[in-house]
């Protein structure tokens, strides 16, 4: 399954229009500020359910804010979010939990729980504290996906950085939600675990029929494995398409401020900045 | 062979399971038992197990009477204690507060006094309500001067606490001194079970019940300790859990403020060193926590009987000495190596 690159946020229809279902997320003139500084600025966008879509930009873009607000975590100033038709800020918190995950990019924990123990807890939308058969089958698949199995007893302060990214991403795919926001889920990664990482994703999408939003600053792993590059700056949308798109000369120079040559290497396009 | 070793490995640094953790379980209620045995036996009064197996009335009159009152009390107050100081550590989330750590207990006292000086006629479940009333405040303007706090670190938490318990621990105590009650206020802030008896301790079923309550719902503690971020992505309401949870702490901290006095550290020293055992998802670590806080209070209570006999040393002196030492070695033991 490969989705196509989308219509433009304006023809998102009217807001407030009783539309019907549409599977997606919708940002309407989502807004962020703190004091005068607008961190996320009246951004429009409209994500189609399935698929990998990356979040590239600067430091200070306002990627992470923009997924909080998504994720309903941090409230907009203005605007609204829109998952499957219904404001996420309006809908009952344990129906949007069974919708939509998030990993944040803090996963500091005052308790101490074993990896699995977390893992666990990601079933809580759907247990709310009684967990099945079914559940703790959930919960073995998402420790088997991120290769956790041997340290599920484990407690997560005696694991690696990189060990204890994958235990909260192992408790984001145990919730099961159609839709996965993944901020910065490379963090602590080496590449291994972060091809493996975005591989994941990619299967996830693929194989599952989830839709993965994550937030990434590496462009290249961006360009690779997305179907939906979005790339912002100042908090606004800049460009927004395939990674054929936006992967470019152009877009990436203005986002990020630097001189980037782009170069097709077997048929993906890899940006080259380090010189 | 690495891989052997790697498990092994493994295997001694997860949490306890299986077999191991039937063993602790056994050792810590064959601990809780012969503490409540030797509560029943030990004090001022002559009580033998040969007097009571022949059936000795005045032997069982004053087991009646006076020591399964006060065992039972140090049960119930100690198990209720550190449970009170588990919840307060997952809503603060803050390894170093506990009721008597951030106000709640002093706000308590203050409430109570206040009910003692201007309506001495009110019932007593009047004066718990009151008293919980206030802890209440207390707390809640404990974690408002937190958020109004601009530099958060693990430590600047607790100390914040401890200065709020100190101007509201002043306030009560200015009262107390006006209205000739320091006596009164000391009883509250020193814990003492010598004076339990039948008819004066009941009220400490409520809060075993309530300890109960929370182990019913722990799993929604233990993601209230995983912060408001999780709790939200979860689909937790929130506000919901923090609002049981500080009712908990209020009433249980009035109760037993009321019937026996505050344990200091109690409910701080319990919850961290089951942590260190097992964790801390508090459906599987709450049963230790109550189970070792009963057990600790037990045994202070009786070192207490012992030292100067036939006399006493109150329990909440000698919980002082025991927790402060404990809470020390919390504080200065080298944070666990984090990679």
């Amino acid at each position: 399954m490969t989705a196509t690159a989308s219509a433009p946020a304006g023809a998102a229809g009217t807001p407030g229009a009783a539309a019907p279902r549409a599977r997606s997320i919708r940002a309407e003139g989502v807004t962020k500020r703190y004091g005068t500084a607008v961190v996320v600025d009246d951004v429009s966008i409209d994500l189609p359910a399935g698929g990998v879509v990356s979040i590239i930009g600067p430091n200070g873009a306002g990627k992470s804010t923009f997924l909080s607000m998504v994720a309903r975590l941090l409230p907009s100033d203005g605007g609204r979010v829109v998952v499957d038709g219904d404001d996420v800020a309006r809908t009952a918190g344990d129906v949007m939990a069974r919708r939509l995950g998030i990993l944040r990019q803090d996963n500091h924990l005052a308790v101490r729980l074993t990896v699995r123990d977390l893992v666990t807890f990601g079933r809580y939308p759907h247990t709310k504290g009684r967990t099945t058969a079914e559940d703790r089958a959930h919960v073995d698949a998402a420790l088997e996906y991120l290769e956790l199995t041997d340290l599920q007893h484990r407690f997560l302060d005696e694991l690696s950085g990189g060990q204890r990214q994958r235990a909260f991403v192992a408790m984001v795919l145990a919730q099961d939600t159609d839709y996965v926001l993944l901020d910065e889920p490379l963090n602590n990664l080496d590449l291994k675990h972060a091809r493996a990482m975005m591989a994941l994703a990619r299967r996830a999408a693929d194989d599952l029929g989830k839709t993965v939003v994550t937030v990434l600053h590496d462009v290249n792993f961006a360009s690779c494995w997305s179907d939906v590059v979005v790339a912002m700056r100042d908090g606004r949308v800049v460009a927004h398409g395939s990674p054929q798109e936006v992967i470019t000369t152009e877009v990436l120079t203005e986002v990020y401020e630097v001189d980037v040559t782009i170069h097709e290497v077997d048929g993906r396009r890899v940006a080259l900045y380090y010189t | 062979m690495a891989a052997a070793t790697v498990a092994a490995r493994a295997g001694e640094r997860a949490a306890p399971s299986g077999p191991r953790r039937a063993l602790l379980w056994a050792g810590g209620l064959a601990l809780l038992a012969a503490g409540a045995v030797v509560s029943l036996l030990v004090g001022a009064g002559d009580v033998s197990p040969g007097a009571l197996l022949a059936g000795d009335p005045h032997a069982w009159e004053l087991v009646r009477l006076s020591r399964l009152p006060r065992t039972v009390a140090l049960l119930l107050a100690g198990a209720a204690t550190a449970v009170a100081g588990v919840v307060m550590q997952m809503l603060v989330r803050n390894r170093f507060v506990e009721p008597s750590t951030i106000g709640t207990t002093e706000s308590a006292s203050l409430g109570l006094l206040a009910v003692t000086i201007w309506a001495p006629a009110l019932s007593m479940t009047g004066k718990i309500a009151v008293g919980s009333l206030a802890a209440v405040l207390g707390t809640l303007l404990f974690l408002g001067v937190l958020r109004a706090v601009p530099i958060r670190s693990v430590v600047t938490v607790p100390l914040v606490g401890i200065m709020l318990g100190g101007v509201v621990g002043a306030l009560a105590a200015y009262l107390a001194y006006r209205y000739d009650l320091m006596q009164t206020l000391s009883a509250w802030l020193t814990g003492d079970f010598s004076g339990v008896m039948e008819g004066r301790y009941e009220l400490l079923w409520l809060v075993g019940a309530m300890t109960l309550v929370v182990y019913l719902v722990a799993d929604r503690f233990t993601v209230v300790g995983m912060g408001r971020d999780v709790a939200t992505a979860l689909g937790l309401g929130y506000r919901g859990v923090m609002a049981l949870g500080l009712a908990v702490v209020a009433v249980s901290s009035s109760v037993v403020v009321v019937t026996v006095g505050a344990l200091p550290f109690l409910g701080l020293v319990v919850p961290n060193v089951v942590s260190m055992l097992v964790g801390d998802n508090l459906r599987r670590s709450l049963p230790w926590v109550a189970v070792l806080g009963a057990a600790l209070v037990l045994v202070c209570d009786v070192v207490g009987r012992l030292v100067i006999r036939p006399y006493e040393i109150p329990i909440g002196v000698v919980m002082g000495v025991v927790g402060a030492a404990v809470f020390l070695w919390l504080l200065l033991r080298k944070a666990p190596d984090v990679g």
